[in-house]
């Protein structure tokens, strides 16, 4: 295992799938005074068929990084390039989401879901259906193709959420805390068929977690951020090939990096708890 | 809501009236509480009848049902339309939201003279009087739908790269149908109220007129049985309309 502290330079084996080059973010403040900082000169690069881990504080900027990876959000600073390209909006053809919260429309069945997500690509055509089911096979959710996401638990929900986002065939995946709502088990099966279908297809994923485990047990690297405004702390390398079983979590190797990755951020989290305390008593009169 | 339920809910509301009937009945039968306060309900029945078969319930409703159609149909268009354009748009949102809201809370029969004025005593003031009323609902309601659109639908829908188009057809359209439907529901009833209501207070003709003139004429059966006609309509109208209601709601 390494900690790289160079801001991320990939190895040269692989063509960079994303740069993320000196981007900073800020946003208004409340009433328009004091602008808050989120993201402070962030620059990393993803090689293609990569699996990267963002881990760190809540608030400290991490939806918000993969909202400018994925042209959602103009960055205040700095530029991200995809491939060739200079994001200026969204990439529909090239980049996936998968949203922290459960994007399915609740006025569509799930089926009907899936076409919508092709349709909106510019996916037309008879193959739409094959695939959506393929997808929903691959989450074990082929049942519920005709279910409206209402009747569907929040576990099943996200599982179709994950399948929506791979069924469009992205090169790259951009995931934020896809399994946050999903039971230990459930994630852990989920997190296996992720790697299995990483191994098989060599897209490249960058995937928001605040599990320690799921990043360890997934990523290649694994991108420590600061407490807000978020930078890059550290960045951790797991030398283990994909697909990886779960004998993996049992490896002395694992719990290895695990703890290094937990000691990153103990610092981290005290300071964002600490924060979050004063701005608490400071509002109190 | 369950069969079971339904059907508990159902018999409420029969066990309802049918104790109202009876006490109405008990009353007049039994007492000596003057008709012209209470008719007796056999006496309101005939009425009705009569009122049925003589024809002059059909020619009344030749007057007032169309003019509830055209007061409710310009109140949607116009409705639909300003609610459409102001809730696109969150700037015009705030601006005008609160000064539509601030109109509706106006009660425009005070302005009821005015539309007499302007439009005469026939049905075409009726027709501005019940659309102003009905507008209001249906604007607001419209603007609801279409800026309540959660915002990470629309961030869902760009990434999955919708164009305008089909962010409309598939995310603002979907996600404000409910919130319409029910604005409109109001507006009809709103707009059937107004319509009726002004034909009572000044016009020629219609159901609304036709009560005014039994009650002046201290015919109190003969209201009581128009009443009873615009409280079976309002009834079945309800039903149907829940009815509708229900069958565009998915669950
Ligand atoms: N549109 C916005 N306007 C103003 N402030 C915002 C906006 N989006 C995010 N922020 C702020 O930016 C900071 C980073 O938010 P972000 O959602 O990226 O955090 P996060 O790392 O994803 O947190 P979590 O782990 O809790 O999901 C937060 O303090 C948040 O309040
Ligand atoms: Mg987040």
């Amino acid at each position: 295992m390494t900690v790289d502290m160079r801001n991320g330079a990939a190895q040269p084996t692989q063509a960079v799938a994303i740069a993320i080059d000196r981007v900073s973010q800020r946003f208004p403040g409340r009433s328009g005074t004091n602008p808050m900082l989120a993201l402070d000169d962030v620059s990393l690069e993803i090689r293609r068929g990569e699996f990267v881990c963002l881990i760190g504080p809540s608030g400290c900027g991490k939806s918000t990084l993969l909202n400018i990876v994925g042209g959602l959000i103009a960055p205040s600073a700095g530029s991200v390039r995809i491939g060739r390209n200079t994001v200026n909006g969204a990439r529909p053809r090239e980049i996936a989401f998968v949203f922290q919260e459960s994007t399915l429309f609740p006025w569509y069945t799930v089926l009907e879901n899936f076409r919508i997500a092709l349709k909106f690509q510019g996916v037309e055509g008879g193959g739409w259906r094959d695939r959506a089911m393929a997808a929903l096979r691959a989450v074990g959710m082929e049942n519920f193709a005709e279910h409206y996401p209402s009747q569907l638990s929040v576990g099943m929900k996200q599982r179709i959420n994950l399948a929506r986002g791979l069924c469009v065939e992205t090169d790259i995946i951009l995931m934020d805390e896809p399994f946050a709502a999903l039971d230990e088990q459930t994630r852990m099966v989920l997190g296996e068929d992720l790697s299995v279908l990483l191994a098989r297809t060599g897209r490249t994923i960058v995937f928001v977690t605040h599990s320690l485990a799921e990043a360890v047990f997934l990523a290649g690297r694994i991108v420590v951020m600061t407490a807000r405004p978020g930078r890059v702390k550290a960045i951790i390398d797991v030398p283990a090939p994909h697909p990886r079983s779960p004998d993996f979590m049992l490896a002395p190797q694992f719990s290895t990096i695990r703890n290094d990755l937990f000691a990153l951020l103990r610092d981290e989290i005290r300071q964002t708890v600490a924060a979050m305390r004063e701005a608490r008593d400071g509002a109190r009169p | 809501m369950s069969g079971r339920e339904r059907l508990g809910a159902l018999s409420m509301q029969t066990a309802f009236l049918a104790v109202l009937f009876s006490v109405w009945y008990v009353v007049t039968e039994g007492s000596q509480i003057t008709s012209l306060f209470l008719p007796r309900l056999p006496r309101v029945w005939s009425e009705m009848v009569g009122l049925a078969a003589s024809g002059r319930l059909y020619a009344a409703a030749l007057v007032t049902i169309p003019t509830i159609a055209k007061a409710f149909a310009i109140a949607a268009i116009f409705g639909i339309a300003v609610g459409f354009l102001v809730g696109r748009s969150e700037r015009l949102v705030r601006l005008l939201e609160p000064v539509l809201s601030g109109m509706f809370a106006i009660p425009i029969t005070l302005f009821f003279p005015l539309f007499i004025l302007f439009f005469g005593i026939g049905p075409d003031s009726k027709v501005a009087y019940g659309a102003a009323y009905g507008f209001f609902p249906i604007a607001l309601n419209t603007i609801a739908g279409f800026s309540n659109v959660d915002a990470h639908f629309l961030r869902a829908a760009k990434a999955m790269g919708a164009s305008r188009y089909q962010l409309f057809r598939h995310v603002y359209l979907p996600a404000a149908m409910p919130v319409v439907l029910t604005g409109l529901r109001i507006g009809f009833f709103i707009s059937f109220a107004a319509v009726l209501g002004g034909e009572t207070i000044s016009s020629a003709a219609g159901i609304g007129r036709a009560i005014a003139l039994s009650g002046e004429l201290m015919e109190t059966a003969r209201m009581f049985a128009w009443i009873g006609f615009v409280v079976l309509a309002t009834m079945i109208l309800n039903i149907v309309v829940l009815a509708a209601e229900s069958r565009t709601r998915r669950d």
